[in-house]
């Protein structure tokens, strides 16, 4: 069993090392070809000769989306969870506010009967999602340890039965004909249609190309030299001068405004939004696929969100002895998960400090026994 | 004088940790704190850099009352203290450490100098500058840990147990580097469980017993008192 392990392991390390010593004219064709694949993977003419990867139960475009929604959320977990180390349990809260921004603002149901168009309350419900973000982290930032997860955890649940219940945003009767992006093709008709699903994918996956320069850049810099001090550890972060609370908060604040995007595109591509699309499960399946990938690491968040998301509609329309697959999916998931944590719990592709600092707590334990 | 500090005391929730200490460090001193467990040594550290608040009394830096200031803008007035134990960034090079020392800083020329500066204190940390801080021995986590305070090119620098966990010929280097760097013009203010080695080196320093500060004198006048001798350097 150990040799086994040890020799994916071995075998991962060399492929790492490979990919840090190639040419760098072969990492970007490599990293050309990915992207090329992923903007080429909804057409039918081309994911018909894949095999096994088209989703047998469901849409592949829809699930597609979907997928690529769940990605851009983990990338922007990931700022908060990976890089700042802070454990935000209500996530989806914030995804919440950015779609209800819209709806709100654009849908003819609503009470404010103001009618924007997508594009005008998109900046407004980044903005928006920020300030929550802001509101809920300067109270609670301030504090150490589980503080944060318990508030956020409670912020997502208010988020969920203000919506449930609350008059103004409509319930299970929800908000319907949210406008969709702009855009026209040459002859008269809509590129964000109602039936073909893969302009929003499109849409998405550029807006995740470029969240994933920007924060890659952020990481590279003072800010990111500032979270991951924090990370490690928050004492000798402050004693070198970091100011803490503030790099806390802008995590928070950048990572609910990344959700607030997602929230956003989702509701200009569902046309309808109600209280059933905000589940507390969406914002522990988005925090379990940032640490099974890899927390830290803006791949190791991609992989991880966008496998996550993918398996559990891969399950749908799969039967064995008589049952679907779909129904138990989260016990599937939920085994993965107890896998990973006993043999790798750094995630899938971890952020080589993160590897090492998991390696200097282990040791801590060892030595405090 | 560089530090002051006045009738200071701090809580732990109901528990007082420190009942009433004053004490001062002037430029070019070398001070010493010294006390068994549990007296409070690290406690003033925590006060004197901010990361615990302190209930009453004041902190005074360069004259300057900063018993309010948050830790990380004491550190811009050039205090920084080196954290005991593994307070090192473990995820971290040797190098990207040694560079966090130096975030509040933006002369890189400057910076580029002290870190030649500390890689010449400390040969070991230049032989293993791109390893991660969390696999070197506790022996140089505890130089990475006082090199990244130099870093910040500190006008007091605050030392807590340097030399906890060390085997007895690495406690004599770090002391003889202590003292080299206080030569080079850094004050020193350290606390200690070795009161032999921190005694044999400081001006002046204290003894600090149950929260309270109960001797005081230069360092050659504590190394020779028989109070201190019993309690302190295992000396009938």
């Amino acid at each position: 069993m150990t040799t086994v392990l040890e020799r994916v392991r071995s075998g991962r390390e060399a492929a790492g090392e490979r990919w840090r010593g190639a040419p760098r004219w072969v990492r970007w064709a490599l990293l050309v070809a990915v992207i090329a694949f992923f903007y080429a993977l909804p057409n039918r003419e081309f994911y018909q000769y894949l095999g096994p990867i088209p989703t047998p139960g469901a849409n592949f475009t829809q699930v597609l989306f979907t997928v690529s929604i769940y990605v851009l959320l983990a990338v922007g977990l990931n700022i908060v969870v990976g890089f700042a180390g802070l454990l935000d349990l209500g996530y989806f809260g914030f995804f919440a506010v950015g779609a209800y921004t819209v709806a709100v603002l654009t849908s003819p149901s609503s009470n404010l009967k103001t009618l924007w168009p997508w594009l005008l309350v998109v900046p407004l419900a980044i903005g928006l999602t920020m300030l929550s973000g802001v509101m809920l982290g300067t109270p609670t930032l301030r504090l150490r340890g589980d503080y944060l997860a318990i508030v956020t955890l409670g912020f997502a649940e208010m988020i969920r039965i203000a919506a449930v219940s609350s008059e103004f945003l409509k319930g299970q009767r929800g908000f319907n004909q949210i406008p969709h992006p702009p855009g026209k093709y040459a002859d008269g008709k809509p590129f964000f249609g109602v039936l073909d699903a893969r302009p929003y994918y499109w849409l998405v996956l550029t807006l995740i190309i470029l969240v994933v320069i920007g924060v890659r850049n952020l990481t590279h810099s003072r800010v990111g030299r500032a979270w991951i001090s924090i990370r490690e550890d928050e004492d000798a972060a402050q004693l070198m001068g970091v100011p803490t609370f503030k790099f806390k908060l802008w995590a928070f604040a950048s990572g609910a405004a990344i959700a607030g995007l997602a929230g956003a595109l989702f509701a200009g591509k569902q046309n309808f939004v109600n209280s059933q699309n905000f589940e507390l499960l969406n914002s522990i399946i988005i925090l379990a696929a940032v640490i099974f990938g890899g927390s830290g690491n803006i791949v190791g968040a991609i992989v991880g969100g966008g496998l996550v998301a993918y398996m559990i509609e891969r399950f749908r329309g799969i039967e064995l002895f008589g049952v679907e697959l779909y129904e138990y999916r989260f016990l599937i998931f939920g085994l993965v998960l107890v896998v990973m944590m006993i043999f790798r719990p750094e995630g899938l592709i971890p952020n080589r400090r993160r590897a090492a600092e998991f390696k200097d707590r282990r040791k801590e334990v060892i030595v405090g026994e | 004088m560089l530090l002051e500090i006045d009738d200071v005391s701090l809580l732990y929730g109901r528990i007082q940790a420190l009942h009433g200490i004053s004490l001062t460090v002037a430029e070019g001193e070398i001070v010493a704190l010294i006390g068994a467990n549990g007296a409070g040594k690290s406690t003033t550290m925590r006060a004197i850099s901010g990361i615990r608040p302190i209930a009453t009394g004041s902190i005074r830096f360069e004259g300057e009352d900063i018993s309010k200031l948050r830790a990380d803008l004491r550190v811009r007035r050039g205090l920084c203290q080196a954290p005991e134990g593994r307070g090192i960034f473990p995820g971290m090079s040797v190098l990207e450490n040694l560079d966090m020392g130096a975030y509040t800083r933006r002369d890189r020329a400057g910076i580029a100098e002290d870190l030649a500066r500390v890689l010449d204190l400390f040969p070991r940390l230049a032989e293993r500058r791109k390893q991660a801080g969390g696999t070197l021995s506790g022996g140089e986590q505890q130089m990475l840990a006082v090199g990244r305070a130099l870093m910040s090119r500190p006008k007091l620098l605050l030392l807590d147990e340097p030399s906890m966990g060390l085997a007895p010929m690495l406690i004599q280097q770090i002391f003889d580097i202590i003292k080299e760097i206080n030569e080079q013009g850094t004050t020193v203010l350290l606390v200690e469980q070795n009161a032999q080695q921190a005694l044999a080196r400081a001006h002046r320093a204290y003894v600090l017993e149950t929260g309270k500060i109960v001797k005081t004198g230069t360092g050659a006048e504590l190394l020779h008192d028989p109070a201190v001798k019993e309690a302190y350097l295992g000396v009938a």
